[in-house]
């Protein structure tokens, strides 16, 4: 597994094909990129500031993955999340998971997002035209993470 | 006993605080999470307003995410933070 929390870019593709291209047994690369928007809950957004805890962060991404890898039979994941200051267009996360069918591929790619989302101690302020606000946690999000208590696939 | 404290995001900009070294009276042991928030709470309003108030406050001791009832000991690496929005 690869976690890597950041400041700089990434290049996606990069990352995608060394996962792919590392053994001759992957059938299936699943990827997700996350992207700062320039609005949301109806307002602009002109730039967005991401903190960390370290030492911790890496830690919980790792713990995510090592559950993932429990729960379904897939062969590698790596996760990069930037932070430091982004703008609207910038990259901030992705997850790639390869394995060797897509199914499984793709249930742990979205089961890695929807625990990073609600696990991983990263914290979002965005500035808007009214000034900078720390973004609030989403019940929607804590609900993607429940429904894996609920399924077994 | 001795801790190592450390606030994030809201928290820490509005305490004004990101990391301390805090000293616990054993006698008053032992100490939990809830414990400890009610002790730093007593330092003014805007402690209780972040700790104890309607905000949720997420704890963590020595990296692992903790509930209020979760058990201090010496050493230990505590760290008070709001709901997380990474991703």
């Amino acid at each position: 597994m690869t976690v890597r929390v950041q400041t700089e870019d990434f290049d996606a593709g990069f990352e995608i094909n060394q996962l792919r291209s590392a053994r001759k047994d992957v059938g299936a690369v699943v990827s997700f990129i996350g992207q700062v928007r320039d609005v949301n809950e109806g307002d602009e957004v002109s730039q967005l500031t991401l903190e960390h805890y370290p030492g911790m962060t890496e830690k919980s991404l790792e713990a995510i993955i090592t559950q993932a890898k429990t729960r379904w039979n897939i062969m590698d994941v790596l996760i990069i999340h930037r932070v430091g200051t982004l703008q609207p267009c910038d990259q901030i996360v992705l997850v790639a998971v390869s394995g060797s069918h897509r199914g499984e591929a793709f249930a742990a790619c979205e089961f890695v997002m929807d625990y990073l989302k609600t696990e991983a101690p990263f914290w979002k302020k965005e500035a808007t035209s009214s000034g900078e606000r720390w973004v609030e946690a989403k019940s929607s999000d804590d609900d993607a993470r429940e429904r894996w208590n609920k399924t077994t696939e | 006993m001795k801790i190592k404290l450390f606030y994030f995001a809201r928290l820490k900009e509005t305490l004004k605080y990101s990391t301390e070294d805090l000293e616990l009276g054993d006698a008053e042991g032992p100490w939990t999470v809830l414990k400890l928030k009610a002790l730093l709470s007593k330092r003014g309003d805007v402690w209780g307003q972040m700790l104890m108030g309607k905000l949720k406050v997420r704890a963590a001791i020595n990296h692992e995410l903790v509930h209020d009832n979760a058990t201090i000991a010496n050493g230990d690496e505590v760290a008070f933070f709001p709901p997380v929005t990474g991703g």
